[in-house]
């Protein structure tokens, strides 16, 4: 199971995560996961083969400041959420404007539910051909 | 004033497609940009769509190359959160089957690699050295590709006697022929004159970079995630690889030599292996969060399992090691020379589908 | 040359979609335990040499463009082998959101090899048989006869056994002479 070593908020999120990598952590990834009314985003770590975990509850329609300037790896997850999730990641240092991994013409924000249903549905925009 | 040159999506040195837009100054690189999304098909959704049991051979396909390592890596998540305490034999015949998958991913790898800086020859030789261990995992599972012998609670099929005995075979051959072809990547004067003091990472840009696998183990991390003990790799005797020079010629060597522990691992496995179940019936939904990480042949993978008590999982995501690579492979590409982009690219052994699942 | 073309297709490897167990079991077809290679089939980078196009997964938004282009950059007569059941229907995965489906959504397909991946025996047929289909497509395009008339070239007659050696000596004395 997973243990979950610390719940962050917005505010001290940044110091947080700044205070891990001096003392010799890697970010293994992030992971959202959609909790209807906010997101739950994760940040793993990893320091000699132990995972820690940090937690993060995003209201839905708020802003998650980037980690990019303390973690520069953390763009190409972070930018993978943003198009997969819709969530806005504000002052990434590569910027993909939600098209890093998804067409213009793709269905936007896949990975979101539709509020009561347990399997959500993705509408595809435009016609296929 | 730089000018800016695509590399991709199709390049004959590329077997997937990706793009790197490469700004030049001159023959020299001053900055990459990864433009990716040519293989994403979804599948992380496709996962919560379709119930767990079921999942478990939709994660083979996130990659073909390390198929059975994903579908390890799921199981073992699934497991872990029904705990379901999975039969000895089983573990060592996952072994067996990952360790196979490792041979023929590196040997894959350092073809390509071979093919890339014009030495035909040896991706010929190499590709049919690697049809030994395809052989191999096909008279075992009846899969060239997608095994499809895990599952939950343990594996699918087991290995008697005769397979075993073609299995070491095998080995032996594959052994044999690689004690002849592995001197030729790793000492002939041309290819050294391609990869030597090419795409340098230091150790500390590395970590930095969150580098990974024979990326990470190359620049001199002993990084290497079954060293942990999962399954039965704690019963085994094995030391990670470790390269110190940094550059695509380390990850090469360590390629090289990691097969040759992979050929080990599977004789000791087998040898080893008990005489148990290789199958346990288990009852009930997963329910609850789990984090699981196992050392795919490019390095950890991380499966992030949400289950919720139905048959269908909230949510699962899975970190490829590719994927935790690209910020390594730019740092790498910055300063090089345009002539060298391939032999970078694929010196981190790049899977595009499992990047973008 | 329709006859030498059919005999020896030049085959380009366009991945769209795949999760690389097709790209892999092809690239094995070409090496030397199933060796395509016997059948004059050889595989080139650039789709403007080739005949034969040989796609492997399905098409996404973000590579049906690259497809079109690659398939419009290829001389005709062309033919294209769906390699998988993902080019044609998207097999595993036409469920997902950013899969638009087969291949034939987007250019036309003269041969699907289904299986996931198929076998490399069932690969080598259908390049082959995607090289028989060139042959027909071939004589059924109307070819415009080259205006360059062809003429037998005798070999030249050898020098008389008898100049030689004095031949050979006169190269001598310019050569000592310049």
């Amino acid at each position: 199971m997973m243990t979950v070593n610390e719940t962050i908020t917005l505010e001290d999120q940044i110091a947080k995560i700044a205070a891990l990598i001096p003392q010799g952590y890697r970010l293994v990834t992030m992971t959202s996961v959609d909790c209807g009314e906010h997101f739950d985003i994760y940040y793993h770590f990893d320091r000699n083969y132990e995972l820690h975990n940090l937690k993060l509850e995003l209201p839905k329609g708020t802003a998650l400041p980037s980690i990019s300037s303390v973690c520069p790896c953390a763009f190409v997850i972070e930018n993978e959420m943003q198009d997969l999730f819709g969530i806005t990641i504000s002052g990434m240092e590569l910027d993909f404007c939600k098209h890093f991994i998804l067409n213009e013409d793709a269905p936007e924000k896949p990975f979101c539910r539709v509020p009561g249903v347990a399997v959500s549905t993705v509408e595809v925009k435009g016609e296929q051909k | 004033m730089s000018t800016i040159v695509p590399f991709g999506p199709q390049h004959p040195v590329l077997p997937e497609p990706i793009q790197l837009r490469l700004a030049l100054d001159d023959e020299r690189i001053v900055s990459v940009l990864p433009v990716v999304g040519y293989v994403h098909r979804g599948l992380e959704k496709l996962a919560e769509q379709k119930d767990f049991v079921q999942d478990s051979y939709l994660v083979e396909r996130v990659c073909g190359i390390c198929s059975f390592m994903h579908s390890m890596s799921y199981c073992m998540g699934i497991e872990e959160m029904m705990e379901i305490t999975v039969p000895e034999r089983a573990n060592y015949l996952r072994v067996v089957w990952a360790e196979l998958h490792r041979i023929h991913s590196h040997l894959l790898a350092l073809g390509l690699l071979a093919d890339a800086f014009g030495f035909e020859n040896l991706f010929m030789q190499l590709w049919r050295t690697r049809e030994r261990i395809m052989d191999a995992m096909e008279y075992t599972t009846g899969g060239r590709v997608m095994l499809n012998a895990c599952c939950i609670g343990g594996v699918r099929r087991d290995i008697n006697d005769e397979q075993k005995a073609f299995v070491l075979n095998q080995l032996k051959e594959a052994e044999a022929e690689l004690k002849r072809l592995i001197p030729v990547m790793t000492d002939d004067y041309s290819v050294k004159k391609r990869l030597v003091g090419i795409g340098i990472l230091d150790k500390a840009a590395a970590y930095a970079a969150g580098a990974v696998g024979p990326t990470a183990r190359g620049s001199g991390h002993a990084m290497d995630h079954r060293t942990t003990g999962y399954i039965a790799y704690k019963n085994l005797d094995f030391e990670p690889v470790v390269e110190t020079s940094c550059d695509s010629y380390a990850r090469t060597l360590v390629r090289c030599r990691e097969v040759y522990q992979s050929i080990d691992l599977v004789r000791q496995a087998l040898d080893k292996m008990p005489d148990t179940e290789i199958k346990v019936a288990y009852k009930g939904k997963p329910c609850g969060e789990v984090a699981i990480r196992c050392e795919q042949p490019r390095g950890e993978v991380l499966y992030y399992l949400k289950g919720n008590g139905t048959d269908h999982l909230d949510r699962m995501r899975v970190r490829t090691p590719t994927f935790a690579n690209i910020p390594a492979l730019m740092t790498m590409l910055n300063g090089s020379q345009l002539a060298d982009v391939g032999m970078i690219v694929l010196s981190v052994d790049p899977c595009i589908s499992c990047t973008e699942r | 040359m329709t006859k030498a073309t059919a005999k020896s297709p030049w085959v380009v490897h366009v991945n769209c979609n795949s999760c690389n167990g097709c790209d892999i079991e092809f690239l094995a077809c070409l090496t030397p335990m199933y060796d395509a290679e016997r059948f004059g089939v050889v595989h080139i980078g650039s789709p403007k040499h080739a005949d034969i196009m040989v796609v492997t997964g399905s098409v996404n938004h973000r590579n049906a463009r690259v497809l079109r282009n690659l398939y419009e950059q290829m001389p005709g007569p062309k033919v294209v082998v769906a390699m998988g059941i993902c080019p044609a229907t998207g097999g595993i995965f036409a469920d997902c959101y950013n899969v638009l489906g087969g291949v034939d959504k987007v250019i036309p397909v003269d041969v699907y090899v289904p299986g996931c991946p198929p076998r490399p025996e069932a690969m080598l047929d259908g390049i082959l048989e995607g090289a028989a289909i060139l042959a027909q497509k071939q004589q059924n395009t109307p070819t415009v006869k080259p205006v360059m008339k062809l003429k037998i070239v005798k070999p030249a007659p050898a020098p008389a056994p008898a100049e030689a050696p004095a031949a050979a000596g006169a190269t001598g004395e310019q050569a000592v002479a310049k």
